[in-house]
């Protein structure tokens, strides 16, 4: 058996990062005379020498906060003239990290190979939050070019004094500064303060607000950015040379598995540890009020250990919910616990009364779940009073903030460090379990190890709100649309946040709570529609129990997106085809007497939609398709758009669908996505990133659904929890890139995000396509074949 | 407990543990392998796969007493420092997001390869139907299989008539 190795427990970059961290301390010299043992010591005794030493000079923890408004927390020159960058984001595998780098090369001038990027070590990188809200390259962003762009300046300016030339008379080439026509006389980043600090203080009311005194680049400047430079985190994905979160191992660890309550909102009477204590490895059994979990030296001992635990449980005097197939008229029956303000323009009921044609529908969307590929897992480290937690949470500061606050430790004292994992794309488990780890481990003394089961992910992560929508539309004698109604219910009431020490799940279990639940929201549509008369309101409902049940929310990509527009895109549709208009000039119309706003989002909805539509290379004519209705055969075939704005991205989306009226499959054959996310920074890495978000949504629309019966969730794996496969991957996508500013050219072009908007239209594209195809309405998500075949048994059109 | 022998990626390891655990779990805690992964435990989703004598396997669900063949995981793939021509076509698809999913979307498609090499759309579709990705990498993932379908049937034609027929060597 290979002992393990604590000097190669960690991914390069971190501890290049390590290495890097205190450029003062002249590392080159250091490095060269203990070599590698330097970083197997630091990273194997890791916490210890550095918490002994600091805590010796004062009472301050180890982990100093960095702070943002320093050059130096987020920019390092090497003495080997490459640099390294720090930035408070994680990456999920859009490949934002590259496109960070890309970013910060571009305004520092140095070659995208003669840097690299780390991210999310709350002790070394700013506080950026992490990630969240695809707002990595619209917000966080901008900070980032103008650190590097005033670390450039600052560069100049010394450039200036060792060449003794103006700054206006110097050139930059690829980290070399040079005497514009006189490339002889020239100094490196590296000679002016390669090793040594920058000590320049930025200014700035807070991280995202933060600049220098050096402008940005204009958009015709940038050389690295819009380059599709391959991602630098694959190969290692690729050839299983990458350390993730899951892989990190310490001298002494010990494995913990988790035992939830069998029925939500039960309390444990008894645990019997004897039923365990004998079994190989046992270390502990830990609980904690309704929290409990079991602690083996080995990882499967603890999995058996978990399932071999005897214990008792009392339910909870009421139903927690009711069962899924009850939901929606649950959800309609409540009064709500709150209501967004109407939102009302024109005067809609004098528009409906004088209508020609009124139409209505409802639409239903379930819980689904965020059901990563794996299991939450975090692992902590507890030696010399400190807390190290090795994690792929994308909200690494809250969990450092949030552990800290939770095991009432100096937050100095708790680090925690991003690695690659399984992703999850919003709030999940993946906070839970950090928590989760760390208490074991302070509770017992040792590197505690944790991870989830499929079971207890697919069941307790956070879900998506489920909601129903009510809609109300109508006519003009001509077919113009003249008034539209949106009332949307969310069972969205206590949707929890962000690692905050009371809402996790460990805390919930333990009876910590805080004073007031939080509110929860549903969401209005986002789009540049034109109607005269409008109104719009959204209410949140309740479920009986919320508190420590599985049916909780925690934001899922777009947390309310692609709900919202499947039942508005859905609707828009439905009034193009009573007014027998084709669906993508009736949209280009509402949009055409929509007004312009400040990030020109009519225009580039237009250009969005016209983009789409010839890509597509779509004809005019109203839906249903009225050849389909003549088919003979099983299957018919459609096509749908839909069009929304997430934030300042646009997009919309075209899909045809395939529709087997034996069996009820809806295949997707083809997509085609118009994106106009303002200046693409790296366009490769976008389209991939969108052709997924896309299938994310896709899955969505065919299959997920979180299941339950009045007691607990019965959707716990792959068999009860579908996901989409290989054999529903469309033949063909096209991404294809809009730039529709009505100032396309313009030197400030701003960048926006990309993870999210291409998954918000993509349920509502599908429903549209199915019509097309079949003249029935798909209104209740998701469309498996069981409920296809219902709808088109049942007709409804 | 009992000794188990185990051939991986072209090298001897002896284990002592209990019979029934888990070759995923002795691949990684014991043998501190990185590519197969936890997903579910339940041969459901195909992220602990390995090779068996090229067969991919489950490892989630495959005692590690049993194991009688060469095992291979993700980071035994590459030949002399080359990686496999799927990994150099995931690489130039750019295929993961997050990745987690990879080591059994590539050794179960190295698998479908052994079987039959030049696969059509829908074989595609069907040899990967049980491996899951929940970053819905599937494009992709099917774009780097034809990749290196196309790129082996280019070389075949391009090859000398000895090497076609396997005379070369
Ligand atoms: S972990 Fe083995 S198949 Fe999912
Ligand atoms: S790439 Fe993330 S699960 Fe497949």
């Amino acid at each position: 058996m290979s002992e393990t190795r604590p000097g190669l427990t960690l991914p390069s970059e971190i501890a290049d990062a390590v290495r890097s961290v205190n450029p003062a301390t002249s590392r080159r010299g250091f490095l060269k005379a203990s070599g590698a043992l330097f970083i197997s010591v630091w990273l194997g005794a890791n916490p210890t020498e550095r918490a002994l030493a600091q805590t010796a000079a004062g009472s301050a923890g180890p982990y100093p906060i960095p702070d943002y408004l320093q050059l130096d927390t987020w920019i390092v020159i090497h003495p080997d003239n490459t640099a390294t960058f720090h930035v408070g984001k994680t990456d999920g595998g859009q490949g934002t990290g590259t496109a960070y780098r890309q970013m910060m090369c571009d305004e520092l001038d140095i070659a995208y190979d003669r840097a690299t990027l780390v991210m999310g070590n709350t002790d070394i990188t700013p506080d950026q939050g992490g990630s969240g809200g695809s707002d990595g390259i619209e917000v966080d962003g901008w900070p980032m070019r103008r650190t590097a762009a005033e670390a450039r300046r600052v560069l100049l300016e010394l450039a200036s004094a060792a060449l003794n030339t103006p700054v206006a008379e110097l050139t930059i080439n690829n980290g070399t500064i040079a005497v514009a026509g006189n490339p002889s006389r020239s100094v490196t980043y590296a000679e002016l303060v390669g090793g040594r600090r920058f000590d320049v203080t930025l200014t700035g009311e807070n991280i995202n607000q933060i600049r220098g005194l050096a402008e940005v680049k204009p958009v015709q400047d940038l050389r690295v950015i819009g380059q599709s430079i391959p991602r630098y985190d694959i190969p290692a994905k690729v050839d299983g040379s990458l350390t993730w979160a899951v892989d990190v191992k310490l001298p002494g660890m010990v494995h913990a598995r988790n035992v939830r309550p069998p029925v939500a909102g039960a309390t444990l009477e008894s645990v019997d540890e004897s039923s365990v204590s004998g079994m190989p490895g046992f270390v502990a059994v830990v609980h904690r009020r309704n929290y409990l979990a079991v602690v083996f030296e080995r990882e499967e001992q603890a999995i058996n250990g978990a399932r071999a635990l005897r214990t008792e449980w009392t339910p909870p005097s009421e139903a927690p919910f009711p069962p899924s197939q009850d939901l929606f008229d649950y959800m309609r029956a409540q009064t709500p616990t709150s209501s967004s303000r109407e939102v009302i323009s024109g005067d809609p009921d004098a528009a409906f009364a004088a209508a020609a044609h009124v139409l209505e529908a409802d639409y239903e969307v379930p819980f689904q779940g965020h059901t990563a590929i794996g299991p939450a897992h975090a692992l902590a480290d507890p030696s010399d009073g400190q807390m190290t937690i090795y994690s792929n949470d994308m909200k690494i500061y809250g969990l450092r903030l949030g552990v800290a606050r939770f095991l009432d430790m100096q937050e100095d004292r708790v680090r925690a460090i991003y690695m690659d994992g399984p992703q999850v794309y919003g709030r999940t488990a993946a906070d839970d379990v950090g928590f989760e780890a760390a208490f074991l481990a302070k509770e017992l003394g040792r590197p505690v190890r944790v991870q989830w089961m499929r079971d207890e992910e697919t069941a307790w992560d956070t879900k998506g709100p489920a909601y129903t929508f009510r809609m109300r539309g109508g006519l003009d004698a001509a077919g113009r649309p003249v008034a539209i109604e949106y009332e949307a219910r969310a069972l969205d009431y206590n949707h929890v946040g962000y690692n905050e020490p009371d809402t996790v799940l460990i805390a919930q279990l333990m009876g910590i709570r805080p004073a007031q639940p939080a509110q929860g929201g549903a969401a209005l549509p986002s789009n540049q529609y034109g109607i005269a008369h409008q109104r719009m309101v959204g209410h949140v409902v309740s479920l009986p129990i919320i508190w420590e049940t599985p049916l909780r929310c925690g934001n899922l990509r777009d947390p309310n997106g692609p709900q919202v527009t499947f039942a508005f895109e859905a609707f828009i549709d439905e009034m193009a085809a009573a007014a027998n208009a084709d669906p993508v000039e009736f949209r280009l119309s509402m949009i055409e007497d929509s007004a312009e706003d400040g990030q020109f989002r009519k225009a580039r909805s237009l250009a969005t939609m016209r983009a789409a539509a010839e890509t597509y290379g779509w004809d005019s004519r109203p839906s249903p398709n009225p050849l389909m209705a003549a088919a003979s055969g099983a299957i018919v075939s459609g096509r749908g758009i839909a069009y929304t704005f997430r934030s300042g991205t646009v997009v919309a989306i075209i899909a045809d669908v395939e529709v087997n009226r034996e069996t009820g499959r809806i295949f997707v054959k083809r997509l085609v996505c118009a994106h106009d996310c303002g200046l693409v920074i790296n366009p490769t890495g976008m389209k991939y990133t969108v052709e997924c978000g896309m299938l994310h949504g896709l899955s969505r629309a065919l299959w997920e659904e979180v299941r339950f019966d009045n007691e607990k969730v019965t959707s716990v794996d792959w068999a009860s929890h579908p996901t989409l496969r290989h054999s529903d991957t469309p033949e063909s996508i096209e991404v294809v890139i809009v730039n529709g500013d009505p100032h396309p050219g313009r030197p400030d072009l701003p960048h926006y995000g990309a993870g999210e908007a291409c998954h918000k239209p993509m349920i509502a594209a599908v429903a549209n396509a199915f019509h097309d195809a079949t003249g029935v309405r798909l209104r209740r998500v998701p469309f498996r074949p069981e409920s296809v075949l219902d709808a088109l048994r049942n007709q409804v059109s | 407990m009992a000794v188990v022998t185990l051939s991986v990626n072209g090298a001897t390891h002896e284990v002592d543990i209990e019979a029934s655990t888990p070759l995923l779990y002795v691949l990684r805690n014991d043998l501190d392998l990185k590519g197969p992964r936890f997903g579910c435990g339940l041969a459901q989703c195909g992220a602990c796969t390995v090779l068996i004598d090229g067969v991919a396997t489950r490892s989630c669900v495959t005692p590690a007493s049993a194991v009688r063949g060469a095992i291979t995981t993700l980071e035994g793939l590459s030949q002399n420092g080359q990686l496999d021509p799927l990994q150099q076509a995931w690489i130039a698809e750019q295929v993961p997001q997050c990745g987690y999913c990879q080591n059994g979307q590539i050794l179960t498609a190295r698998a479908l390869l052994n079987a039959n090499p030049n696969p059509s759309d829908s074989e595609i579709r069907a040899g990967m139907e049980g491996v899951l990705c929940r970053c819905m990498s599937y494009f992709r993932i099917q774009a780097a299989i034809k990749r290196t379908v196309q790129q082996s049937t280019a070389s075949f034609f391009n090859a000398s008539p000895a090497e076609k027929t396997g005379a070369a060597s």
